[in-house]
C-alpha cells in the first residue's frame, strides 16, 4: 500500500479508537445492554423458551447459549449505528468537511471509517464473550478465532448501513427515530432471540419478514462461525447486503449539487 | 498560484446563491468582502469541492476541480467559518489527524509546521485538549492545521468572527504576512471592513455576483469614494457591515 494511504488509514483508525476510549460510557453501555439480556432476560425466559437440538449445536443448549450470537450482533448493530451518529455529529460540527477535503479518494476514506468501526465492534464483542463465559455460555476456543472474519464482515455491513442512514438523517435529534425504525425492527425481526421455526408457528408473515431480514443472516453467520462452521446461505446474504449498503453509503457522500 | 472561476452558478432550490460568478485571483492577500448571505461561504464550499456548481468551472493552480480534485486538495488549505476541530482531541492529535488525511506522517507534519506553531504561540499547547482553548487559540490551531501540508492556496472564511480585538489583529497580521513569506495565494472572506488595508486586493461580492475587483485604494478612487466603507455601501444593495 502506498505510504500516503497507510498514513491516512492509521490516522482515521487512531482517531476513532481515541474517541471511543474517551467516551467510557459508550463502552460501558455497549456491554451492559447485552449482558442484561444475557443474565436477566435469558434467566427469566430459559424455562419458557427451551431450545431443541438444532444446527450448529450438536446437543440441547441453554437459552443463554442460543441468544449469545444474537447479542453479539446486537453489539455490532449498536456500534454501527453509533458510528453513524458520530458521522451526523461530525457533519453538524463541521469536522466532516475535514475528512471530505482529503486528496485521497472518498471510497477509501469511507472504507477506513468502516474498518475502524469494525475493529471497535470486534473489541466489544470479544469482551462480551469473555463475560458470557461466566454465565455458562460455552464457546470453543477455536470459535473465537473462526468468528473474527464473521464479526468483521457483519460490522462492515452494519457500519455501511449506518453510514447510509447518517446521510438520510438531517439532524442529530432525528437519530432517535433510527432506534425505533431501524435497530428495534432489525433486532426483533430476526433469529437473535428465538429460532425462526418458533416464529413460523406463531405467524407465517412475521416468519417471512424475519427470513428476509439481513440481520437474521448476520446472526446465523456468527452462530455457525462461533462453532467453527460456515453457513453459506448466511454468508452470501451478508456479502450481498454489504455490497448494496456500501454502494448506497458511497453514493450518499457525493457533493451537494447546486442545480435549480 | 491562482484561483480562476468561470460563470459559476449555484442554486438553493430556485434561489441563485452564486449567479454567473467569474473570478481571477493570483498570489498575495486577496480579500473577499460581502454582507451575510452574499454567497461567500457557498463560493468557498464550491472551491473546496464540497458543493458542485450547477454550471461553470473552477481552476485552481491550473487544475480543473471537476477532473483533478486530488491535485487541488493537495495544494489547498482551508479555514472554515465554523470550527472543524475535534474538541475532545488534543491540539497535536487534531493536527496529526489532518496530516494523516493528506497522507503525511505525524513526524513529518509536526516538522512541517514547527515554525508556524512557534509563531502562533502554540508549541506549549500541543498536548492541551482543544476544548480547553479559547476562541482565538482554536483559530490559530485551525490556521496551523491548514498549513500542515504546505499548501499553495489558503482559503479563510470569516476566520476572525467572534474573536476579541487582540486575537483578530494577531490573526489578520499573521495571515497577511503568510502570503508574502510563503508566496501563496490567500483568499480571505470577511464582512469586517476594518480588516482591509488600502493595498489589499479586494473583491466585493453581493447577491452571488462580483460587484468590483481591484486594489482597495484604487477601487475607492475609481468609484470616487473616500473609503472602503463608502465603496461597499455604494456597491451592495443590502449592506450589513461591522
Amino acid at each position: 500500500m502506498n505510504n500516503r494511504y497507510l498514513y491516512c488509514f492509521n490516522g482515521i483508525v487512531k482517531r476513532e479508537i481515541l474517541r471511543f476510549f474517551q467516551q467510557r460510557s459508550r463502552l460501558l453501555s455497549a456491554l451492559v445492554r447485552p449482558l442484561l439480556w444475557l443474565v436477566v432476560f435469558a434467566a427469566g425466559f430459559r424455562a419458557a423458551l427451551g431450545v431443541s437440538i438444532m444446527e450448529p449445536y450438536g446437543t440441547y443448549i441453554t437459552y443463554q447459549q442460543y441468544i449469545t450470537p444474537g447479542l453479539c450482533c446486537m453489539i455490532i448493530l449498536f456500534n454501527g449505528m453509533q458510528s453513524s451518529l458520530s458521522m451526523v455529529y461530525d457533519r453538524e460540527m463541521g469536522s466532516m468537511k475535514v475528512l471530505l477535503m482529503s486528496p485521497l479518494p472518498r471510497p477509501f476514506l469511507l472504507c477506513c471509517k468502516l474498518i475502524a468501526s469494525a475493529l471497535l465492534s470486534l473489541l466489544q464483542v470479544v469482551i462480551f464473550l469473555l463475560f458470557a463465559q461466566l454465565v455458562d455460555v460455552d464457546i470453543p476456543l477455536m470459535g473465537y478465532v473462526s468468528s473474527i472474519p464473521a464479526i468483521f464482515l457483519i460490522a462492515f455491513f452494519l457500519g455501511a448501513l449506518g453510514l447510509m442512514l447518517s446521510n438520510l438523517i438531517k439532524q442529530l435529534e432525528n437519530f432517535a427515530g433510527v432506534m425505533n425504525f431501524v435497530i428495534f425492527p432489525m433486532f426483533f425481526l430476526s433469529s437473535a432471540l428465538y429460532p425462526l421455526w418458533k416464529m413460523q408457528e406463531a405467524s407465517l408473515w412475521l416468519y417471512w419478514l424475519c427470513q428476509f431480514n439481513p440481520f437474521t443472516a448476520c446472526v446465523e453467520l456468527l452462530r455457525f462461525a462461533l462453532y467453527g462452521q460456515m453457513n453459506i446461505l448466511a454468508l452470501t446474504t451478508v456479502l450481498i447486503a454489504t455490497s448494496i449498503a456500501s454502494f448506497f453509503a458511497l453514493m450518499s457522500f457525493k457533493p451537494l449539487h447546486g442545480r435549480k | 498560484m491562482s484561483i480562476v472561476t468561470n460563470e459559476l452558478t449555484f442554486y438553493y432550490g430556485k434561489k441563485a446563491a452564486i449567479d454567473g460568478l467569474s473570478l481571477n485571483i493570483n498570489s498575495g492577500f486577496n480579500v473577499l468582502l460581502g454582507p451575510n448571505g452574499a454567497g461567500k461561504s457557498t463560493l468557498f464550499s464550491m472551491l473546496t469541492g464540497l458543493y458542485q456548481s450547477a454550471s461553470g468551472d473552477i481552476k485552481i493552480n491550473g487544475y480543473d476541480l471537476n477532473h483533478e480534485r486530488a491535485k487541488i486538495m493537495q495544494s489547498m488549505g482551508v479555514v472554515f467559518q465554523q470550527s472543524t476541530l475535534d474538541l475532545d482531541l488534543s491540539v497535536k492529535q487534531n493536527l496529526t489527524y489532518y496530516a494523516a488525511l493528506h497522507g503525511i506522517s505525524s513526524s513529518q507534519a509536526l516538522e512541517n509546521i514547527s515554525e508556524i506553531l512557534s509563531q502562533l504561540q502554540l508549541t506549549q499547547r500541543l498536548n492541551d485538549k482543544v476544548r480547553s482553548l479559547n476562541g482565538g487559540h482554536r483559530r490559530r490551531v485551525e490556521i496551523a492545521r491548514a498549513l500542515i501540508h504546505q499548501p499553495k492556496v489558503l482559503l479563510l472564511d470569516e476566520a476572525t468572527v467572534g474573536l476579541d480585538i487582540d486575537s483578530r489583529k494577531m490573526i489578520t497580521e499573521y495571515v497577511g504576512s503568510l502570503s508574502q513569506q510563503l508566496g501563496i495565494c490567500v483568499l480571505w472572506a470577511t464582512h469586517l471592513i476594518d480588516e482591509i488595508a488600502a493595498d489589499d486586493q479586494l473583491i466585493i461580492i453581493d447577491d452571488g455576483k462580483i460587484q468590483a475587483q481591484g486594489i482597495s485604494g484604487e477601487l475607492c478612487k475609481k468609484h470616487n469614494v473616500a473609503d472602503v466603507y463608502q465603496l461597499y455601501r455604494s456597491l451592495t444593495a443590502s449592506a450589513e457591515i461591522s
